[in-house]
């Protein structure tokens, strides 16, 4: 079958204008740190190699990210399933409120992780969490459980529940059915979430320097030591290079893997069914319950610190964040506003390359396709010191430099966001039937409006996930936007959360648990909004 | 089949990393840690007057770059940036009042902590994104001076700052604030007596009890470091921590996980904390519910100084303005607004302090300080040989 393809103009015009904001914006930055640092005297890599703290630093980023994300996977699938073929009351507000922990401050979540096993007697014995791989990997299962429910979930809605049903009627069993049909079709979806959540566990820099006590080690926080403790750029970049190269290769082997994203699955607007039976009331119960639980209890210890005053419950440290307190250049009201403004314009700037990448890598040679999709999930695996300082390099002349502009931070946070857009879009396209697109073709619709009347409308669903996430991940980031030097009436809030939580004082703190309670409301406000958008049209 | 090939890639990911595991050998020395013991033999790092000639930290600056301050300027049109790290803050109107007296606009960049404040500036000398630099301290004063970050400007303020905080002899930087990183404990949980010295933290009696930070990744955890250098020295620092270890010392990444994690104050079992001077102060001013006197005390016996800097930075269109404003910046005006917006000790000693800091905050009268060229020359093998001390 041939897939249905636009003219060449166009078809290099679809891939070259992503690629031109990645190697803008990403490429040429990092490039220049890279070239800076390595042209540094006295940097070689065998040096840093037989450096056995290194060696060992790298064996442990790969692994412990390797474990994260099969864990997550596993943990992540129960709800998944549930969410993806079940129609209940409050699916999507469990939809939404399973991406507040990509929002959380990391210093906030350890935190409330820390108290949780004091309190449930987890601090000894060997699941003991205070510096240990176990707690490292316990939070990044909490970080992550949303990108797998999410990118999975919204693709396993949308396929079409005939192949299944065919099955059943041929006398497969449930299990035989899902190992046989739908698990093969959810290849995609799941080799989206599994690159992303391995980047991001892979890159992960305040879990394992929090959780981990010091003592573990991973390529990340090696970069920051070397760049940041010890003005070491050399060593810095030659880990930043290994950081790179390792990605490229993993993310090589896991296109390999997904195979080719054939076209002509049948795709459904949502498969999602009322629920028939005590027996399917109680499974589907039981999955979205005891994962929501998993994941409420360092948010419910959050709220319950940000309720705490005056020795009993009260709302004074929600009432405190209209005034500036010390430390802070800003009210923490203002860092909220700053914080939506950005992840706003990011989100935006996310969606509509990420979406275009999407169509690019839709509609042009395999080859193309993946070449495109590779380099957008570069930034993820990369450090924030790389891009933070390549950025600092890059831009400092004339009308291009915008080291101290506004502008770099949504730019900066939006690189985040494209490959979630990216990898939740590019399948849904590849798995329209070609023959609605040929169809509307010789009805003489012209490439626009077949993209507008068939692409989109099946498409939504995915945007509004890949928006969603791209909007959260601005709203919590933290790296990189510290890196970027800002006014300081800019702050956001996660920076405004670190700073008061850098103070003694009970009411400075209180203050920051309400803040983080209140990014916690908003991120599920607005990532229902966004799940809502795409009811609108159909 | 799909779970065949997951199984392909599990395999895949193994023999890469396996690959990865094998490149490296194991009889090669940790560089980090053999660079540093070339620099400096063990036995005269103590020796500050030896370090002080030949350091590059305090080689003789070009003069011809001396800035002389001219009254007779106007300076309304002109725009200079202020570049400092995230815990800056200031009150609202202090800035524009600089702009009052002088017409000068000040533009403010704020990034990171003084690490990576400090790591941008190298990395940007040539081409600096701002005029001066507030925020560098101590400890990583010889890194900015050696890489030639600063102009030399010798401010008339000075007159009023204690000789003791200017660090630099060529006055490329400034004394701007200061702070002591103190060992802090909560009162009413202590095992026994309250704890005045260093020693104290190795009684068996307080055993479990202390929590700090670790000095590669926290700054007040390296003042601490710095501070069993200096009271115990070149050769006994180690058996210090040594025992610590046995009196199962608590070492966290940061100061909130000590602080709000270990220590009493967030719910933890520890009763000592490293932490700073100023934190009783703090506790006391932003309890809740409110209190009479602080929870916690500090001892001042080992207290290290962390002293604050401003430098006018040397890639600037406008040295005489960016001196202005480092006058401005040891003024009256600007000291007073630096206690209760940083929680640190104006460099001024004119400059009134707030009620909380005085009945609540002692002043340290003897802090520990080390020189910022032995601290440069050595940062990386003491943390280093820290590292195999305390983690092993």
């Amino acid at each position: 079958m041939h897939a249905w393809r636009p003219r060449n103009a166009v078809q290099f015009g679809l891939v070259a204008g992503p690629l031109f904001f990645l190697t803008f914006f990403f490429l040429w930055p990092v490039g220049e740190l890279l070239v800076r640092g390595l042209g540094a005297d006295g940097t070689s890599v065998g040096e840093v190699f037989g450096t056995a703290s290194i060696r060992s630093a790298i064996w442990f980023t790969f692994w412990q990210a390797a474990l994260s994300t099969v864990l997550t996977l596993v943990i992540a699938f129960p709800l998944t399933w549930a969410l993806s073929n079940f129609s209940f009351v409050g699916r999507r507000v469990v939809r939404a409120a399973v991406s507040v922990p990509f929002v959380l401050p990391t210093v906030v979540v350890a935190g409330a992780f820390i108290a949780t096993a004091d309190r449930v007697g987890m601090d000894d014995g060997p699941f003991a969490l205070a510096g240990s791989v176990f707690a490292i990997l316990v939070a990044h299962v909490f970080f992550n459980v949303a990108v797998v429910v999410r990118t999975v979930g919204s693709y396993w809605s949308q396929l079409s529940i005939d192949d299944e049903h065919a099955a059943r009627m041929l006398g497969a069993s449930t299990v035989r059915t899902f190992f046989t049909v739908t698990l093969p079709r959810l290849r995609p979806a799941i080799a989206a979430a599994v690159a992303i959540v391995f980047l991001f566990t892979f890159t992960s820099f305040a879990v394992v320097l929090i959780l981990g006590s010091s003592r573990q080690r991973t390529i990340e926080t090696e970069i920051f030591r070397y760049a940041i403790s010890r003005t070491d750029f050399g060593t810095a970049a030659v880990l930043s290079v290994v950081q790179l190269v390792t990605v490229l290769v993993l993310v090589i082997v896991n296109q390999r893997i997904r195979g080719r994203l054939v076209g002509a699955d049948r795709i459904t607007l949502d498969r999602g069914r009322p629920l028939r039976g005590m027996r399917q009331r109680v499974v589907v119960g039981a999955a979205v319950v005891v994962t929501m639980l998993l994941l409420a209890v360092p948010v419910l210890s959050l709220v319950d610190q940000s309720l705490q005053s005056g020795g009993g419950w009260s709302f004074a440290h929600y009432r405190a964040l209209a005034d500036r307190p010390p430390f802070l250049t800003v009210s923490p009201l203002r860092a909220i506003g700053n914080s939506l403004f950005f992840a706003a314009i990011a989100a935006f700037l996310a969606t509509a390359i990420g979406g275009w990448a999407a169509v690019a890598i839709a509609f042009s040679r395999r080859s193309i396709g993946r070449l495109v999709d590779l380099a957008f999930l570069l930034p993820l695996g990369t450090s924030a010191v790389t891009l933070g300082f390549g950025v600092l390099l890059a831009f400092d002349t004339g009308v291009l430099d915008l080291r101290q502009s506004w502008v770099m931070i949504p730019l900066v946070q939006s690189l985040v966001g494209v490959p979630f857009v990216t990898r939740a879009v590019a399948p849904v396209l590849l798995a329209i039937d070609p023959h609605l697109r040929e169809a509307a073709s010789s009805l003489g619709a012209e490439p626009r409006r077949v993209l507008r009347d068939i692409d989109l409308p099946i498409a939504r669903r995915a945007i509004g996930v890949g928006a969603g996430f791209a909007f959260a991940v601005s709203l919590g980031e933290f790296g990189a936007t510290s890196f970027v030097g800002r006014r300081p009436d800019f702050m956001t809030v996660p920076l405004a959360i670190a700073r008061l939580l850098s103070q003694p004082g009970q009411q400075i703190r209180g203050q920051a648990m309400a803040l983080s309670v209140i990014l916690m409301v908003l991120t599920t406000a607005v990532l229902l909004t966004l799940d809502r958008s795409d009811r609108t049209v159909l | 089949m799909f779970h065949s090939s997951l199984l392909r890639l599990l395999g895949a990911l193994f023999t890469i990393t396996l690959v990865a595991a094998a490149c490296g050998d194991d009889t090669v020395v940790d560089t980090a840690t053999d660079e540093a013991m070339d620099d400096e033999s063990a036995d005269d790092v103590m020796d500050d007057d030896a370090m002080e000639e030949e350091s590059p930290c305090y080689a003789e600056p070009d003069l011809a770059e001396i800035i002389v301050t001219d009254d007779e300027v106007d300076y309304s049109s002109t725009t200079i940036t202020l570049a400092t790290h995230d815990s800056f803050a200031l009150s609202e109107g202090t800035l524009e009042a600089f702009t009052a007296e002088t017409g000068i606009t000040v533009e403010q960049i704020a990034v990171g902590d003084a690490g990576e404040l400090v790591s941008q500036a190298v990395l940007t000398k040539d081409n600096p994104t701002a005029d001066v630099l507030f925020g560098i301290d101590n400890s990583f004063l010889c890194r900015g001076l050696e890489a030639g970050l600063f102009l030399p400007y010798s401010s008339a303020a000075l007159a009023s700052v204690d000789d003791a905080l200017e660090l630099d002899p060529h006055h490329r930087v400034t004394p701007i604030d200061y702070g002591d990183v103190c060992v802090n404990y909560w009162i009413d949980e202590l095992p026994g007596d309250a704890p005045t010295s260093l020693d104290d933290l190795i009684d068996p009696v307080n055993a479990g009890e202390f929590v700090t930070e670790n000095p590669e990744t926290s700054s007040p955890g390296f003042a601490f470091l710095l501070a069993t250098i200096a009271t115990y020295g070149e050769d006994g620092w180690e058996d210090y921590w040594t025992a610590l270890v046995e009196n199962d010392v608590a070492i966290t990444a940061g100061w909130n996980e000590a602080y709000y994690g270990d220590f009493i104050a967030g719910g933890g079992d520890r009763a000592i904390v490293n932490s700073y001077a100023s934190s009783p102060p703090a506790e006391f001013l932003f309890a809740d519910p409110p209190v009479d006197t602080p929870p916690t005390g500090s001892f001042s016996d080992a207290c290290f100084r962390q002293i604050e800097f401003a430098g006018i930075l040397s890639g600037t269109d406008q040295p005489e303005a960016a001196a202005l404003l480092i006058d401005f910046m040891l003024s009256p005006t600007y000291q007073e607004d630096i206690p209760l917006n940083m929680f640190v000790y104006p460099a001024n000693g004119d400059a009134a302090l707030p009620d909380a800091f005085v009945e609540h905050g002692p002043l340290v009268d003897d802090p520990l300080t080390l020189d910022p060229a032995v601290i440069e020359a050595n940062r990386d093998d003491w943390t280093a040989r820290w590292n195999e001390i305390v983690l092993g």
